[in-house]
């Protein structure tokens, strides 16, 4: 197993996955990254399963100290990485050398970034899932945010595995969404619970982060949104993106941390396209909605998920031409060669 | 009960079947019925369904199922629900220390309903409470039968660090706290059973799902002293029966 060692936490950098399932029904929240999309990204360029366990870091990101040479992608939010001071690109594999220290900045665009490791993190599921559940302080690693001076193990790399290292993507296989406030969604289960007059204002307003907001859900601040009779409904399930509205008439936006079942009547939900750009809103950003049909809304996943299927196709593809590496040796400086048949 | 399930969408991999809108113990059995259906036919693309007092969430994946293939399915499982056999419900017996320490709020429970403190712990311990459903917390049970004589309103400050296994009442509700939470019910007692134990190899307490009932039974300090032992032993078995309601 290779070591890595945090010299700096950063303020809220946790181990996730994409979830605990199976036991949502026993009211245990399924937790896993914010931004999926980031996240799945991440595992494929490294050549994971897709919910491998990785590093979430917000807003401002860890100091690591690699013990052991890496593979490892970094994508979601802007934290302009580097690596033993030398900036690294995001959204792309790159191998980090034994000794050399990674440190992720102060976010500059987005909220959430992920670094995955080739291989993934070392750690014990708990209910099925390596994803820390803050509130009930388990999963990830010891049930808690990472701190200064933890140490996290990952599986070796070995020799000629270094695969898709440093290739950079083409475009339009990635999403551009970190800067993209509109966030569509589709109205219900309780929209019936809100005047006319307040869908109105909802979809005409924009509303901002607050704070308060955290892995459990974004608190919006903006123009009251009024029900009907009440905001209390009988409690029912609550989904990934729902948007209930309190007492208050001020709205909030489940996120993956989010209680299984709430009493609070739900105006809308979040399409699931659109969460990951719910999931890089900031405190103090502003988002406006936008009201489409759930037909619309499958279109667009199934759309966003060929995009993933086609990225992955395109990163065995240059796996399979057949590229060999080479540790070459000039003058006494060591090189490393990226040899591909043509 | 409405006399036609409303199909609500949750978001685009979500829809809730909406039974009615009023918590009863038959709506409730019809929500488990429609939940064992599902369950029973494990139809593919449904990923998982959360029964709640009068609705139950559909988790699906829409790129596997379509949704009015879907709802079509689900129609035909809910015109049949009454063929659904339920299995007999279980009763889960939760050994319970009233009083003292683990139930600071019990004097004040009695006060309030001009009871004694025995009045109260057999008031509470009598009744067999249907969980309707779990939510909130992992392995919190949302209980129906409290006896309105000690109803309570809850705390005006609430307490911020409660013991995991702490019974309580809020207004006309009753329950456990699964993990050490803040919280504001008035506290009566403390049950050494862990309803929920992420390291367990069943993390949520053998029997407690919606359907099935509860029931506190009270134990004295050294009983609960022997239950504390033998649960961190692994060796503590709850005492479960089925019975007929």
């Amino acid at each position: 197993m290779g070591k890595l060692k945090t010299l700096e936490a950063g303020p809220m950098t946790t181990i996730q996955d994409l979830g605990r399932f199976g036991y949502m029904k026993y009211g245990m929240p399924i937790a896993g990254a914010v931004d999926r999309y980031a996240f799945r990204i991440a595992n494929i360029l490294v050549g994971n399963p897709e919910d491998e366990a990785a590093i979430e870091a917000t807003f401002l990101g860890p100091t690591i100290q690699f013990k052991a040479e890496a593979v490892i992608a970094i994508t979601g939010g802007e934290m302009k990485p580097e690596l033993d001071g030398k900036e690294i690109p995001m959204w792309q594999a790159v191998k980090v050398s034994k000794d050399s220290r990674l440190s992720l900045n102060r976010v500059e665009k987005g909220l959430r970034s992920y670094i995955a490791i080739r291989g993934g993190i070392d750690l014990p599921e708990v209910m099925g899932s390596k994803s820390t559940y803050l509130r009930g302080k388990l999963g990830g690693f010891k049930g808690r945010k990472l701190q200064q001076g933890d140490e996290l193990s990952f599986p070796e790399v070995k020799e000629g595995e270094n695969f898709c290292l440093n290739r950079k993507i083409p475009e339009d296989l990635l999403e551009d969404y970190l800067d993209d406030r509109e966030v569509r969604v589709i109205v219900g289960p309780q929209d019936d619970y809100f005047t006319e007059e307040s869908l109105k204002t909802f979809f005409a307003s924009e509303y901002q982060l607050t704070n308060q907001s955290d892995r459990m859900g974004c608190r919006l601040a903006g123009p009251t949104l009024e029900h009907t009779t009440g905001a209390d409904i009988i409690s029912d399930g609550i989904v990934l993106g729902a948007i209930q509205v309190p007492g208050d008439g001020q709205p909030i936006i489940m996120l993956a941390d989010r209680q299984t079942t709430g009493g609070y009547a739900k105006l809308a939900n979040v399409i699931s396209v659109d969460l990951p750009k719910v999931a890089q809103a900031k405190p103090g950003d502003k988002l406006n909605f936008k009201q489409i049909g759930v037909v619309e809304a499958q279109q667009e996943l199934k759309k966003q998920e060929e995009r993933i299927a086609q990225l992955k196709e395109w990163l065995t593809g240059t796996a399979n031409k057949k590229i060999k590496y080479f540790k070459i040796r000039v003058d006494g400086n060591s090189f490393e060669v990226e040899v591909e048949e043509i | 009960m409405y006399n036609q399930v409303r199909y609500l969408d949750a978001g685009d991999r979500g829809l809730v079947v909406e039974l009615g809108n009023q918590i009863s113990e038959e709506i409730n059995r019809k929500i488990r019925n429609l939940t064992l259906a599902i369950d029973t036919k494990e139809i593919e693309g449904v990923e998982e369904v959360i029964p709640t007092y009068r609705s139950l969430l559909v988790n699906y994946d829409p790129l596997t199922i379509r949704r009015e293939l879907l709802i079509e399915k689900l129609k035909k499982l809910e015109e049949n629900i009454e063929e659904v056999e339920l299995p007999q419900p279980k009763l889960v017996k939760i050994p319970t220390l009233y009083g003292g320490e683990e139930g600071a709020d019990l004097e004040h429970v009695a006060q309030v309903n001009k009871l004694t403190e025995e009045e109260v712990i057999e008031l509470h311990s009598k009744p067999k409470y249907l969980i309707y459903m779990l939510g909130f917390t992992p392995g919190f049970v949302y209980l129906g039968g409290l006896a309105k004589k000690i109803a309570t309103p809850r705390l005006q400050e609430p307490r911020t660090k409660i013991p995991a296994g702490s019974v309580g009442i809020a207004d006309n509700q009753t329950g456990v706290y699964p993990i050490e939470s803040p919280g504001g019910w008035q506290l009566i007692g403390r049950t050494p059973v862990k309803l929920f134990a992420p390291y367990r190899e069943r993390p949520i307490l053998q029997g407690i799902e919606s359907g099935n009932y509860i029931k506190f039974e009270p134990i004295d300090k050294q009983e609960y002293q022997r239950i504390v032992i033998a649960v961190d032993n692994g060796n503590y078995q709850v005492e479960i029966e089925e019975i007929n309601v």
